[in-house]
Order: C-alpha cells, then structure tokens, then sequence
C-alpha cells in the first residue's frame, strides 16, 4: 500500500470515527464516555491524511521520478545535512539524468518505504473495521451473547428507596434483578415495577428481559438476566424491547452459563418499545 | 450512508494516478483501494445477506467494539510517539535515564505510569524510545509496565474491586516487578540482533512537520493493521468459545490460575476494563483474578501482533512466551505475599 492509499484509509478512517461518534453509532461498540476521543482521533486522522497528501503533493510536482525499487539503502543519513542539497537539486530538473542520478543520493532521507522496507500488506486490514462499520454497521450485542454469557448480577451494597409516585415503580433491570435475588424482594415492599429491555428466549422457550452492561467496549459487555412469568404477549420475538410491567415472583433460577441467579418477574403486561439510544447499561459498575 | 462515504477514496486517490500510469507493470494500492470499496458497494446486499446469521453479526459487533474502542489510543499513541522521536533529542533520553542499564530499568519501569492509556499506546511510543537511542531494555520495562501500572488503569481496578482494595496495590506491584524483571532478562540474555533495525524513512522528511506526520501515517497504518489482526482473532474467540469450560476450570486452583492467563491472552480486553471483566469471574480466586491482571496487559494477541509489526516477528516470537512465564509467576508469587 503505498503512500496515497494509506492517505486514503486514514482519512475513511478518520472519516468514519467521526461519522460513528457524532451520530450515536458508536453506543452499539463502546461506551458513551468514549466520545470525546473518537472524534478527537477521528480528526487527527484526517489531519494525518490531508498532511500526507499535501507533503506526497510537493514530493511529486517538482520532479517526476519512479520511487520504488531504488537500490540504495542502508546510508547512515540526516533529513538536515541534505536538505541544501534537496534544494539545489530543484535547479537541474531540466537535465533528466543527471538530476535524477543526484537527487537519488540526495533524498534518501525521505525516499519511499519501497526501499528495503516494504509498506506491509497488514495494513490492508485497516479495511475491513472501515468497511464492517460503513456497510454493514452491526448491531449492539443481544439475545444471542446474552444467553451464551452467564448473567453478572451481584449482591448490591445497600438498596435504596423506591422512586416515589404513584402507579408503577420504574426501576432498571439490573436495579430489579437486585433487590429480587437478594433481600427475597423486600425492598420493593408488594408494590407493581415497570422494566425496560430486550426479550431473549433459552433452548426451552423460557423468555427472559435482559439488559447488557458494559465497562469499556463490546467485548467485555455482560448480560444481567430476569426471567419472565405471567401474562406474556402471544408472539415473542428475540431482541425485541419491551416495557413489562409486573410485579415480584419469588422464584429463583440459576444461570446454566455461571450460576448465577435470575430473579423473575410475574408480568402483568408488556408493550413494546423502541431500543433506547444507548442500547447498553452503563450505570451499575461505574 | 454507503454511498455518501464512497465519495472520499475516488477524489484522494485522484492525484496518485499519475505516478501508477509510468508504473504500469503492476497494479498500483490506489486502484486496488478504489476497486475494493466500489466492489464492496456494489455487493453490499449479498454480503449483508451472508453476515446476517446471530454468530456473524456478533463476531462483527465484537469486532467492531475492540477496533473502535482501541483507535484513539492508539491514535494518542502514535502522536506521542512521533513527537518523541522528532522533537525530543536523543541527548535528552541520555541524561534522563540512568547510564547503567540496570539502573535504567526500574527508572523507565516507574516512567510507565505517566502514559495515561492501554496498551495500544505503549507500543508505538516503546518503539519511538528505541529508536531514539534508549536501551531496549528500559524502553520494554516501558512497553510493559505502563499499559498496567498508569493512574487511569489503578482507579479502574479500585472500582472494579472495591472490597478488595489490595488488588490495586498487588496489581501495581506484580506489574512493576515482572516489568523490570524482563527488562533486566533483556539485558542479559536479549540479543540486538532479535530487534528489527529501525525502519528508516518512515519519521524522517525534509521539515520536522514532514518527519511528524511521516510517523504518525506509517504508525498509524502499520500498527493499525496488526490491532485489526489482534481484534478479529479476540472477537473470533468470543463468539466461538463456551463459556462453561470456564467452570469446569474454576474448579482447581492450579488449573484456574493458568486458565485466566490463557484467558487473558486470548481475549485481548483494553488494560481499562479488563478489571470489571476479572471482577465478573466470581469463580476464581482472587490470586487467578490477578494473574489474569498481570497478563493481559503485558501479553494478548493484539499486543503480540503490535509487537510482531514494530519490532520484528523474531523478537515478539521470543518476548512473548518469556514475558507470559514471568508475568504469571510474578503475578502468583505477588499474590501470595499480598492477597
């Protein structure tokens, strides 16, 4: 890959950062406080590529020579110490040999990477995120990783109150699955709760509302499970959001994945919602 | 949307088509590039169709997460790393380091904790420092202590494990004394010869501004391409592998610390989350949880990859394996003492 199309992958690159960080794309990969640098790399990208293109510019409307496959290398060299030479060497363009022999000594110092150090063909790679993130833009992770990952529910430090008001309480799942699994739901004190998120359905057909939690980026995402009884909608459909409204079940599974425990939740009702804007939960262990 | 960005490739490669038409004997990369993304374009409904299955579409969010999540640190990275090697002086790492190597070591060790970051980061600025004339035995005490033992990480390891505060300390000790400890292996045992020379011509122009973006493009494409690597193969092994042999594995003592190193080398976790994920495995012993801290920012397959594209496959084939041998003994005898 030479110098151009390198130019040419930073600034998609770039381009596609600051497409992903600007619109929300990027709450489906990694976590919300990562804006700010995604769209500060994505700039310095684009930096990057516009000031390679511009330096390429210079290097090639002077003097049109091949820069690739030039036997010599390995001169001990100083940008500096040749630079005057650089500059001298503009005066003989018109003499094609002779200019070129002389400056083929001169500019060692900034010769193409052709020169016994080839660009590595790695850097096609770079396509590949560019292209899964412009075409295809996967989803945030669901059903699928959340039933392959054991749920990461763990014993709270303290509940606190429910939110006042009347009619249901509106708790997050994970605040749910808490005070179910642990305290056998007395803190919720018999009263109705209304939970957001998406339907994910085991080997058995047994529902379950997940919501995934993350720390950093997609790949450390964990799901925190509750199971679903009740009156539940006649079609369910994985990866669907729903708002299910219910009220305490002591029963208790474990995950098969880990272990852990999945409270349930006897639903009452259930309507669907749209998937909020950041898919993920990011409230509970940071 | 794929439309819109297609735009960009055709006018940047414009210009580069006049240097490919004297060429002529062989396909230029602008062509290639332009060709590739047309034809991605082009099939992008059929290759939807194939990527459609729950497997695929969660390798490639998996994919996607760790590439995104890893690029402005190494964009961060790669910045820090030019600048060092274009506007800092040799002279000046001179008289910072020690002279005695093996004073340089622990010196450089505890500089790690100044570069705020993952791994991704440490890797270019390591190879800056060698190339600026720092002994490669402190600029991997470096390479190794910084992504684990730097100020961000520790209060991440501190909330993940807020009734353990002694993780914290163990972490911070483990990392450092493996660190210099392979630091100091180096300068015993390690052979210049293993280092690839330094590239030239990559940070080097006629201005300190051409010499700067120089390096930024080639680090930033170079080692770019080794992280996607390191990203396919981890999201590869999150999507594939059961999480029940993690079970079964918990299960011994001895078997579970060498599962969370092998576990940390494979999963690739940026050394800013990799506590929550240790602190989620509540099977194993907290010992097991360090060794998988104490790894991972050392050693997992996007760093050997790095590794491999910056200083050559030679070396990372030898650092590698020595370095994940220290870390877990280092990480166990730590917990020992501390946990």
């Amino acid at each position: 890959m030479n110098r151009q199309s390198q130019a040419a992958v930073m600034f998609l690159l770039g381009a596609a950062l600051l497409h992903a960080g600007s619109t929300g794309l990027y709450l489906r990969y990694v976590k919300g406080g990562l804006q700010p640098l995604l769209l500060a790399s994505g700039a310095v990208l684009i930096v990057g590529a516009l000031a390679t293109v511009w330096y390429e510019r210079g290097r090639h409307r002077p003097r049109q020579r091949t820069h690739e496959g030039h036997p010599h290398e390995g001169h001990p060299h100083e940008g500096h110490a040749h630079e005057g030479d650089a500059h001298e060497g503009h005066a003989h363009e018109g003499d094609a040999h002779e200019g070129h022999a002389h400056e083929g000594h001169a500019h060692e110092g900034h010769a193409h990477e052709g020169h016994g150090h080839p660009e590595p063909r790695v850097s096609w790679l770079l396509l590949l995120p560019l292209l899964a993130l412009i075409l295809v833009a996967p989803p945030a992770l669901g059903s699928y990783s959340a039933l392959r990952s054991g749920t990461a529910l763990q014993k709270p430090y303290g509940l606190g109150p429910l939110p006042g008001g009347g009619g249901p309480a509106r708790l997050s799942l994970v605040d749910y699955a808490s005070r179910a699994a642990y305290g056998d739901g007395r803190s919720l004190g018999g009263r109705t709760v209304q939970v957001t998120g998406f339907l994910a359905l085991d080997g058995s057909g047994q529902p379950y509302l997940v919501r995934m939690a993350l720390n950093c980026c997609a790949a450390d995402a964990q799901p925190v499970k509750i199971g679903l009884t009740g009156t539940l909608p006649p079609v369910l459909r994985p990866d669907a959001w729903l708002e299910v409204t219910g009220s305490y079940s002591p029963r208790l599974s474990r995950d098969p994945v880990n272990n852990g425990p999945i409270p349930f939740l006897k639903v009452s009702s259930a309507q669907p919602v749209p998937a909020p804007h950041d898919p993920y939960d990011e409230t509970w262990n940071n | 949307m794929a439309i819109t960005e297609d735009a960009p490739p055709g006018a940047e490669a414009g210009p580069a088509d006049a240097p490919s038409g004297q060429e002529g004997r062989r396909l230029s990369s602008p062509l290639v590039l332009v060709l590739t993304l047309l034809l991605a374009v082009l099939a992008q409904s059929p290759i939807r169709g194939l990527l459609g299955t729950p497997l695929m579409q969660s390798w490639m969010t998996v994919f996607v997460a760790v590439t995104m999540q890893a690029l402005p640190f190494l964009v961060l990275g790669v910045l820090l790393s030019a600048a060092l090697a274009v506007f800092v002086p040799p002279s000046f790492f001179a008289r910072a380091l020690p002279r005695r190597a093996a004073l340089a070591v622990p010196v450089a060790g505890v500089a790690g904790a100044i570069l705020p970051g993952c791994e991704c980061a440490s890797v270019p600025v390591a190879g800056a420092l060698v190339r600026r004339g720092v002994t490669p035995a402190a600029a991997l005490a470096f390479l190794l202590s910084a992504p684990a033992i730097n100020p961000i990480v520790l209060t991440a390891t501190a909330v993940a494990f807020p009734r353990d505060p002694e993780m914290v300390l163990g972490r911070f000790a483990a990392s450092l004394l493996v660190a210099c400890v392979m630091g100091w292996l180096w300068q015993r045992l390690g052979r210049t010869d293993w280092l690839r020379p330094p590239a030239h011509g990559a940070h080097e122009g006629a201005t300190k501004g051409e010499a700067f973006w120089n390096s930024v493009r080639h680090d930033t494409v170079h080692a770019g391409g080794f992280l996607v690597l390191g990203a396919m193969a981890a999201a590869t092994l999150k999507a594939v592998a059961p999480a029940q042999w993690l079970r079964t594995a918990a299960a011994d003592p001895l078997v579970a610390i060498l599962a969370l190193a092998v576990l940390a080398v494979l999963l690739s976790i940026c050394s800013e989350a990799d506590a929550f994920v240790a602190a989620s495995l509540t099977q194993f012993s907290l010992t097991a949880k360090l060794v998988f801290l104490v790894v991972g920012p050392m050693i997992d397959l996007k760093l050997f990859a790095m590794q491999a594209g910056t200083f050559g496959r030679g070396f990372a084939l030898r650092f590698a394996p020595a370095t994940f041998a220290m870390a877990v003994a280092g990480a166990v005898v730590t917990g020992a003492v501390l946990l």
